[in-house]
């Protein structure tokens, strides 16, 4: 099995050239996901999620081949693995249209960057409560 | 005035039961040719962009802003957009520009532009395009998996059929929203029955949708929907803002996405901004590679009708499907909703992405009845599998779908109806009873269910949620009961989200879940011999059609025992000189070889028949074998030569005949039974009394034409086969023989 610095060129898939590189949220080893290590609570439902790493990985692989902005994609949602699901639902549902005021969205942005070092999710943000400011999106007070 | 019976007729056709009206223009009711639509244009000053498509940056709306921010390439704008827009199209149909150029290009063209260039392209051109430019090499479907009752016994068993059918990913619904936890469960345990690696999603309200992505009881997600105009995406209740955050959302849980858009929306909700449906379509799928999803379902989907209502709306549909993959996104094509009353329409509208192929040709192909189609669609459906499957023979085109055999459905059926009442005894849900378990393996329809107590199934639906139940604890209950093969492969769809791979553009899995995607597997069309091609394997399943018989073994006569005459050969036949004789010419396996005609009349009958006329007229029936020939005017031809009277009938094995007369061409004739399979006993004596009376003088009427426009189509293959036989006792050494025939007595 391969090891050394990731190509993101010749090693996709992970899951198949570079198992070693994936690991599951507490830090398991990819290959430790098995019906075995499931049914003796080894591994739990819990672990089974992406780790920023890997997302970063998956970036590396979409620029590479000429997709930046789904690279950027990966590379937000790699901050928002930190962000536990209730509050991803409640961040989705503040940015939709007449949800959230200038104070309430920038507020956002802040927590993001302080509490979760979401510095991209942070920004991009900033970026929509511009616009929505310019385009009247933004909840009335 | 009087009607015309035909405009009458037409006016009763299916087809015009659709919509059909004019553009009209200042409204968005036009697909791609509108004066109101802007002219391209982008202004950037300092790296900043002051203009674009005619309007200021002080007058962009939230999606113009989103584009200019994330979707447009500045580096290669102003290139890009200095091209001429006809040299582009000539690029994309070309099939010496790579596609990676192409990419490049669009990765720097406003929405405007883009639409002046793809308006340069027919439909074929488009075609051609669309081999090169779609991202992922290999073609795939998408099935809808649904019924009207939520009923979960029976969505397990469609989508275990649906999934070894061949389709990667299938997509339910719910009747009820709160059966939407339910729902998704038995589609997951179904899909993974049916084949391993087959995605699934459930679409309902975003939150829910996400959740139960994150629970792992769906692997993907569809349904992000966005707008072309500002007012639109407001009604839409979110902003390209919400939509790529919640894009990242899915990916950050380790599911795929796509988002939707589709020309017609707009104007549908009233907000079209006078644009034509094409430019905000276009509008949307640069918002769509602005926030970086993977790929999008286009092509309409719900609102097919209203394009195809207006001048070029098939091409409109076309185009939008190839904007996708020229902005380099995965494409779930369409042809789900109801598109057409017409069957014609539809399936000629299928073949524009059928043909070429698409990453998803259909972006919901209905695996049950439409009936039962809870997204309201079923465009093609269960009923329509054959004809589809047909379609890839005829052209050899991998479709998305493989034939099946009936054993293997029902068995993985059953499989997918045991597995989820395993777990439903495991979870206590509302028990699957045996007999509900049987009737889902045969059925074809929700209607052939027995009744479950719907509220309870709710109740079950909800705890899911409540209880936070994952596709980790149903992959340990369905090997806890001895489903170890479909707890494995749950197991590992899970897996796959750890590792993130099928996030990438066009990602789909093997029955080994080898994941499959624009990455690895890169189209690389360039031409004839390049790119995807039919060929191994999958050509051989598609050929291979359980219905298709081996022309070897196909029998085309009767055993010889049940010949109730004897042919005896007593010379070579000679020139006759009686002036009331009729010669029947035989082909040369009458009688013997073969001894029935295509539609299994007897030959000792029809000759009998055919005797009796001549003779009941004053004639002389003289019956000789050619063997020189098969050809029906041929044999004819030949006994017409040796008759007293000049009059001959040519009789072939498979029924075929023609009255001959000596001074006439070879292929022209007095009269002919061309379709032996309209020909009853009583046509062959009737050919006699003509015959006999040609020969006599006497003013005759010729036999009546009667034509089936189905004979060939249905005999085609049989005739093909008799002939050969018939053929194969060709001899041309040997003159005609004299016959003497003797009729058997009928026991």
């Amino acid at each position: 099995m391969k090891t050394g610095k990731f190509d993101p060129k010749k090693d996709y898939p992970l899951a198949l050239k570079r198992p070693d590189l994936v690991r599951t949220l507490s830090g398991k080893g990819f290959q430790e996901i098995s019906l075995e290590n499931v049914v003796s609570g080894k591994i739990d439902a819990q672990e089974i999620r992406i780790r920023p790493e890997t997302l970063e990985l998956q970036a590396k692989v979409a620029e590479t081949h000429g997709r930046p902005q789904l690279a950027h994609n990966f590379r937000k949602a790699a901050e928002l693995t930190r962000i536990p699901d209730e509050e991803v639902l409640k961040i989705y549902n503040a940015l939709r249209p007449g949800r959230s005021t200038k104070e309430e969205l920038l507020a956002v942005a802040k927590e993001l960057e302080k509490k979760y070092e979401a510095e991209l999710n942070a920004a991009f943000i900033r970026e929509a409560v511009k616009v929505y400011e310019k385009r009247g999106l933004l909840k009335k007070e | 005035m009087p009607q015309s019976k035909r405009f009458e007729l037409l006016a009763q056709r299916a087809v015009n039961k659709d919509s059909c009206i004019h553009e009209w223009p200042e409204k968005g009711l036009v697909n791609m040719e509108s004066s109101f639509d802007p002219r391209p244009s982008l202004k950037i000053t300092n790296g900043v962009v002051k203009e674009m498509d005619g309007k200021n940056r002080k007058d962009f709306d939230i999606i113009d802003h989103f584009i200019i921010e994330h979707a447009l390439n500045l580096r290669h704008a102003p290139k890009a957009m200095a091209m001429d827009s006809l040299m582009i199209a000539r690029m994309i149909a070309d099939i010496n520009v790579p596609r990676h150029k192409i990419i490049e290009i669009f990765s720097g063209l406003t929405p405007a532009k883009i639409l002046q260039v793809v308006n340069h392209l027919n439909p074929v051109e488009m075609m051609i395009a669309f081999q090169k430019m779609r991202a992922r090499k290999t073609p795939a479907n998408q099935a809808h998996v649904t019924n009207r009752r939520d009923n979960p016994v029976l969505l397990a068993a469609d989508a275990a059929e649906g999934a070894l059918r061949g389709f990667a990913e299938e997509e339910t619904t719910v009747a009820v929203s709160r059966s939407a936890a339910m729902n998704a469960l038995a589609i997951l345990v179904g899909s993974q029955t049916g084949r391993g690696g087959v995605l699934t999603q459930c679409a309902v309200e975003e939150a829910l949708n996400l959740k139960l992505g994150m629970l792992g009881l769906t692997t993907y997600s569809e349904t992000l929907s966005v707008y072309g105009t500002e007012s639109t995406f407001r009604d839409g209740d979110d902003t390209p803002w919400s939509k790529a955050f919640l894009a990242s959302a899915y990916a950050s849980r380790g599911v795929k996405v796509r988002f939707t858009s589709g020309t017609g929306s707009e104007v549908l909700m009233g907000n079209a901004e006078g644009k034509s449906m094409l430019y905000l379509e276009i509008r949307c799928l640069l918002c769509i590679k602005g926030a970086g999803s993977q790929g999008v379902q286009n092509g309409s989907i719900s609102c097919i009708a209203l394009p195809l209502s207006l001048p070029g709306g098939g091409k409109t549909i076309l185009a939008e499907n190839l904007i996708a993959a020229l902005l380099d996104l995965e494409i779930a094509s369409g042809n789900d909703a109801m598109s057409s009353h017409s069957d014609i329409r539809k399936s000629a509208k299928l073949m524009t992405q059928f043909l070429p192929g698409t990453d998803f040709i259909c972006s919901g192909y209905s695996s049950m009845p439409r009936k039962d189609n809870m997204f309201g669609g079923g465009n093609f459906d269960s009923e329509d599998y054959d004809d589809y499957l047909i379609l890839q023979r005829d052209f050899l085109v991998n479709g998305g779908i493989l034939p099946v055999k009936e054993e293997e459905i029902i068995d993985v059926r059953r499989k997918a109806a045991k597995a989820l009442q395993a777990i439903f005894k495991e979870f206590d849900f509302p028990p699957i009873q045996d007999n509900e378990v049987e009737v889902a393996t045969y059925a074809h329809s929700s209607e052939e269910m027995p009744q479950r107590d719907r509220v309870e199934d709710l109740k079950a639906s909800e705890r899911i949620l409540k209880e936070n139940m994952t596709g980790i604890e149903i992959a340990r209950a369905l090997n806890k009961h001895g489903f170890q093969e479909i707890a494995q492969r749950i197991l590992e769809i899970q897996k796959q989200r750890v590792a993130g791979d099928y996030l990438q553009t066009s990602a789909i899995f093997d029955s080994n879940f080898q994941v499959l995607s624009a990455i690895n597997d890169p189209n690389d069309y360039r031409g004839p011999g390049t790119g995807y091609r039919l060929e191994g394997k999958v050509k051989n399943k598609i050929i291979n059609l359980p219905q298709a018989k081996n022309p070897r073994e196909i029998s085309v006569g009767a055993p010889s025992e049940t010949l109730r005459m004897e042919l005896e050969e007593i010379g070579v036949a000679a020139v006759g000189k009686d002036p009331n004789e009729v010669i029947i010419g035989l082909g040369p396996a009458f009688g013997t070889d073969l001894t029935e005609t295509i539609t299994a009349l007897p030959h000792h009958q029809i000759l009998k028949e055919m005797i009796r006329g001549i003779e009941e007229e004053g004639g002389k029936a003289r019956v000789i074998k050619i063997y020189k020939t098969s050809d029906c005017a041929f044999i004819g031809y030949q006994a017409a030569q040796l008759s007293g009277s000049g009059i001959a009938i040519g009789l072939q094995s498979k029924g075929t005949a023609v009255i001959h007369q000596r001074d006439l061409p070879p292929l022209n004739n007095l009269e002919l039974l061309s379709q032996a399979s309209n020909a009853t006993p009583e046509t062959y004596h009737t050919m006699g009394k003509n015959a006999a009376r040609y020969a006599k003088g006497t003013p005759t009427v010729p036999l009546p034409s009667v034509i089936d426009n189905m004979a060939r189509l249905k005999y085609i293959v049989k005739t093909t086969l008799m002939h050969m036989k018939e053929t194969e006792q060709v001899n041309l050494h040997w003159p005609p023989k004299e016959l003497r025939i003797k009729f058997l007595e009928m026991n």
